[in-house]
Order: structure tokens, then C-alpha cells, then sequence
């Protein structure tokens, strides 16, 4: 049993990162309809920089941290004012190539500056482990739950109560009407490029300090449909659920293919048999939008 | 009769639509500063691509001024960006009421204050209360939730939150019950008394808008064709006949009864 309660443990937190990747994807696609293949090498970035900063450079973490940051609020500045606002009126279908290739340029110039082995992070919190349920778990894995966990809480409260955050979400809705309440939407892409690249990259450093990095980070992107098919393309709420539901599940189930059918891979492929599964009985997402109707 | 300041001249414009479509023909009118101005006209004739033009709202849909001049107080606004615009005072109601429909009520009007300080919000939120009492009763409620009437009073609410000089209004009578109307345009000569409110009205319900307006404009497929003092409008027989759906004799009219060709020989001949 402790071993599930394990699985579990380290799916929610695996989980959390999901989400947070997740949170970038759903705001970007809310914001401008752009389905965003991209997102897991923004994730992949982030985790490099950081660890050239924090390695390569010798930077104290969290100066190194926060200039990643930075690094990230630049990247998708540049990502969106470069590649996506020239896109801006072409088909939908173009601009999801884009991403696509988008992707492929991240990876290459990340493998171009530090090919392509595992790099590993310095430990950064003690390694001596915590009792949570009573159950072992390394303190890094802690903080990176409650790291998510804040984010998340913070991000609400900005769509909530913020100018720029009701902004974002009127815009999501109406664009034009937007417009005409004086809301600049180029900004407010951008924003939504920048947060995107934010949030990701925190994720890969949180990834940077459980794991260690290697080019196939970005892949992790790929677990972003699973979670926001599973709690809807337009909804924050949706991706944190989304995306913790996806890291336990694929943890226990996993581990239960391992334990009962002596399966070893079954792990990776869960989250996409479960994305399918989803996908027939509720298209639109446990929390996604459906349009309101009055009668 | 005190000489009053144009706030807004639109002078000969053109308005292409792809590239191609040509709507507006030359369009040209003024609106006098603290006054209200309407601009009739029937279905298609081009009044919301009009007020798109000087909102500047009119690039999201792929449409151009290609010709003419915007002149807003003592510059122009052509061809800028539209939030621009609302900075400058200009601020567009939309055709439709366009409200956020997944934002509440407060949310909603909390954009219209989009370019606003933040000091001033408490005070601009209580003075639409106080127009719109129905809007504070439902304040946390989902804005798609609720009735036609009061999402035409939300869409102007948030247009107030912007504290505009110039209002630009599209057609707020679309779609709402006579009673209804009535409400929406006293309170629309309120603003425009009480807030100083200078305001472009668009409209379909022409005896409505006559009967606010100071001076009126009646525009045909792409141009004016008839402007006047609004009291001088609601006495004209040709506007009697053809906008209020009276006959000579003063019996009702059914606009559709009305050739399309006579109308154009009158006015364009
Ligand atoms: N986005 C657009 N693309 C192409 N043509 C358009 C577009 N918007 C309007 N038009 C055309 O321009 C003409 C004028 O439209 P507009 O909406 O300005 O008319 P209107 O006077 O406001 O009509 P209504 O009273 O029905 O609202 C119409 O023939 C319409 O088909
Ligand atoms: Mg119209």
C-alpha cells in the first residue's frame, strides 16, 4: 500500500508541473485560439537556461532563478511579436505549424549549445526526506507541489481582480468588443505569450531540480492534451485538475501494469489511452465552455 | 443661438471592405459638440461601418478607409489603432450590445473602465448604479445571463465607465420592447444633459432618435442624402413617408410598401 500512496505522491507532484505547463497552453489558446505545440520546449528552455546560469555561470539558485524569469518573459515576447503576429489573419492551421516548427527550432538550439546529456541541477534543498501521510518524500518534491500550488492561486486571483487579467478574458471572449473598450489585444497576446513562457519554464526548473534535464524534456509538452482535453481547452481550473489527474493516474496505473501484468511501459502510453477515453464520453472537458444559452 | 464647436468632422470618406467592396461613397457629416446627433438610415446603408470607421474598429474586420479625413477636436483620428481612440475620448457602443457574456456584470463594466485610473472607478461604478439601478441588483450575476434590455443597459454602462467626450451609439433600440426603448432613450438624453456627453446615434427607429436629437443625418447605400435640424426631419414629408411610416394623408405606411427606386430618385435625382 505505501507504494501506491507513493505513485501518488509523486504523480501529484509530477502532476502539478503538467499543470502548470498545462495553465501556459489554456491561456494561450484562450487568448488567441493558437493550439501551442510549443509549450514543452518552453519548458525544456527554461530548465537550460537556469541551469547554465546556476552551473555554467555559477549563480547563486534563486539569482539564477529569477533571471530565468526574465529569460522566459523575453522569450515569449519575442515569440509572439516575431512569429505570431505576422501569422496574425492567416488559417488557424498555419499558425499550429508554426508552433510546430517552433518546437523544433527550440530543440535544436538547445541541443546546438548542450548536446544532448543528462545535465543535472546542484541540490539546492536538503535531500534528507519529509513525512507526508507518513510516507518519505524528498523535500524538493514538497516544495514543487506548494510552488504550483501558489502559482495557481495567484494566477486566479489575477484573472479575477485584475485590469490586465478581466482583460485577458473579456478578450478571450469578444475581441472586437475588447477593442472598443480601449483594450490594446496586441498586448494582450503578448501577455499571454509571456505568461505562458513564465509558467513553463518554472516548471522545468522545478523538473531541473527533481530529475535532471536531457533534450527529450520538451516531450513532456506532450502531456499537456491529456490533461486539458481532460479539463477543458479554455479553462484554468480545468488545466490544474486536468494536469494533476493525469500525473497521479498514469503514476498508479503504471504501477499497477507493472505489479499485476508485469507491463513495464504502460506508464508513458496511460495518459493517451485515458486522453481517448475522455474524449468519448465528455468532449468538451469536464470544466470546458459550453456556449451559454438563453432561452 | 451660440456658435458650438464641431467635435467630430468625417470628411468624403470611402470605406472598402476586402479590398473590394466598396460601402462608403464619400460620406461626410459633423457633429456639433454637446449635442446629440442622429444618423438614420435603412438596413445596410453603411451606419456601422461608419461609426467603425472613427472608431477605428473597423481593421478587425478587414475593412479601409481609403479615402477622406477623421477630424477629432483639434486633430485627426484616422486610421490609428481603436484603443488609441478610447483614450482620446471616442468611445463606441456596438451594434448587438456585444457584452461579455462569461464575465459578471461588475466584470464587464470593470473593461469599460479599461483605460480609466484606477482612482476613479468607486465613484464612475455608483453613477451607473445610479442610471441603471437593475445593473447593481445584478452585479455578480454572468452578463449572458441576463435579459436584452438590461445588457443594452450594461453595453451603454460600460461605454459611461470610459467617461467618453464623444459616444458613438449603434442602434440601442435593436430588439427591445417599446416601453423599453422609451426607458433607454430618456436615459440617453440624461447622459448627454447631465455628463455633457456629446453622442453620434445610430438608429433604425428613426421617430425615437428625431425626438432626442438635435440635428440628424438620413444616409442611403454609402452616403448622406438628406441632414437637417431634427425638428425640421420629423416634419419633412419625404422622411414622414418613407422613416416614420406615414402617408401624405397621415395614415400608417408600411415601409416595405415603398419602391426602392422611388426613394433613390428622390433624394440622389
Ligand atoms: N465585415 C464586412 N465585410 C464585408 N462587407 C461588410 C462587412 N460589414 C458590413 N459589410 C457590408 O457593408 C454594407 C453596410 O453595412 P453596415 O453594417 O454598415 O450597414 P448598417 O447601415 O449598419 O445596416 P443595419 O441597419 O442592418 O445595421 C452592407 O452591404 C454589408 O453587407
Ligand atoms: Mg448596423
Amino acid at each position: 500500500m505505501e507504494f501506491y500512496l507513493q505513485l501518488f505522491i509523486s504523480g501529484l507532484v509530477i502532476g502539478s508541473i503538467y499543470s502548470l505547463v498545462a495553465l501556459g497552453f489554456v491561456i494561450i489558446y484562450k487568448a488567441t485560439k493558437v493550439v501551442n505545440f510549443a509549450q514543452g520546449e518552453m519548458l525544456m528552455a527554461g530548465a537550460y537556461v537556469c541551469f547554465a546560469l546556476t552551473v555554467q555561470a555559477g549563480l547563486p539558485f534563486i539569482a539564477s532563478f529569477l533571471l530565468t524569469l526574465a529569460f522566459s518573459v523575453l522569450l515569449g515576447l519575442c515569440i509572439e511579436r516575431l512569429i505570431l503576429r505576422p501569422m496574425i489573419g492567416e488559417p488557424i492551421i498555419s499558425v499550429i505549424m508554426v508552433t510546430i516548427g517552433l518546437s523544433s527550432v527550440l530543440k535544436a538550439v538547445v541541443q546546438f549549445f548542450w548536446g544532448t546529456d543528462i545535465r543535472v541541477y546542484p541540490e539546492v534543498l536538503p535531500t534528507e526526506p519529509v513525512m507526508v501521510a507518513g510516507v518519505p518524500v524528498a523535500p524538493v518534491y514538497v516544495a514543487a507541489f506548494l510552488l504550483s500550488l501558489l502559482l495557481f492561486a495567484a494566477f486566479t486571483l489575477f484573472f479575477k481582480y485584475s485590469r490586465y487579467g478581466i482583460a485577458m478574458r473579456a478578450t478571450a471572449f469578444d475581441q472586437q468588443a475588447a477593442q472598443s473598450m480601449g483594450i490594446g489585444i496586441k498586448n494582450i497576446f503578448a501577455l499571454s505569450w509571456c505568461i505562458a513562457a513564465v509558467v513553463s519554464s518554472i516548471g522545468g526548473v522545478i523538473l531541473g531540480n527533481i530529475n535532471g534535464i536531457n533534450i527529450q524534456l520538451g516531450q513532456l509538452g506532450l502531456k499537456v492534451f491529456p490533461a486539458v482535453i481532460l479539463g477543458g481547452l479554455d479553462s484554468l481550473l480545468g488545466a490544474a485538475i486536468g494536469g494533476l489527474a493525469i500525473g497521479v493516474l498514469e503514476n498508479v496505473c503504471g504501477g499497477l501494469a507493472k505489479d499485476l501484468l508485469g507491463l513495464g511501459g504502460f506508464r508513458e502510453v496511460s495518459a493517451f489511452i485515458f486522453l481517448v477515453l475522455i474524449l468519448m464520453v465528455k468532449p468538451y472537458g469536464l470544466f470546458g465552455t459550453r456556449h451559454i444559452e438563453r432561452v | 443661438m451660440e456658435p458650438a464647436l464641431d467635435l467630430l468632422r468625417v470628411e468624403n470618406i470611402e470605406v472598402v471592405y476586402n479590398d473590394v467592396v466598396l460601402v462608403l461613397k464619400g460620406l461626410s457629416l459633423t457633429v456639433r459638440e454637446g449635442r446629440i446627433t442622429a444618423l438614420l438610415g435603412a438596413n445596410g446603408a453603411g451606419k456601422s461601418t461608419t461609426l467603425k470607421a472613427i472608431s477605428g474598429l473597423l481593421a478587425g474586420e478587414n475593412g479601409e478607409v481609403t479615402d477622406g479625413s477623421i477630424l477629432y477636436g483639434d486633430g485627426s483620428i484616422h486610421r490609428q489603432p481603436p484603443e488609441r481612440t478610447v483614450r482620446q475620448g471616442v468611445f463606441q457602443v456596438m451594434e448587438g450590445r456585444r457584452v461579455f457574456e462569461d464575465l459578471t456584470v461588475e466584470e464587464n463594466l470593470r473593461c469599460g473602465a479599461f483605460t480609466r485610473p484606477t482612482a476613479e472607478f468607486a465613484e464612475r461604478l455608483d453613477r451607473v448604479y445610479g442610471y441603471f439601478p437593475r445593473l447593481a441588483e445584478r452585479k455578480a450575476q454572468l452578463a449572458g445571463y441576463m435579459s436584452g434590455g438590461e445588457q443594452q443597459m450594461l453595453a451603454i454602462g460600460r461605454a459611461l465607465m470610459a467617461r467618453p467626450r464623444l459616444l458613438l451609439l449603434d442602434e440601442p433600440s435593436l430588439g427591445l420592447a417599446p416601453m423599453l426603448v422609451e426607458e433607454i432613450f430618456s436615459i440617453i438624453r440624461t447622459i448627454n444633459e447631465q455628463e455633457g456627453v456629446t453622442i453620434l446615434l445610430v438608429e433604425q427607429n428613426a421617430r425615437a432618435a428625431l425626438s432626442i436629437a438635435e440635428y440628424g443625418y438620413i444616409m442611403e447605400n454609402g452616403r448622406i442624402v438628406m441632414d437637417g435640424e431634427a425638428a425640421a426631419l420629423l416634419n419633412n414629408p419625404d422622411v414622414q413617408e418613407f422613416y416614420l411610416g406615414m402617408g401624405h394623408g397621415g395614415e400608417k405606411r408600411s415601409y416595405r410598401d415603398v419602391k426602392h427606386y422611388r426613394r433613390r430618385k428622390r433624394w440622389l435625382g
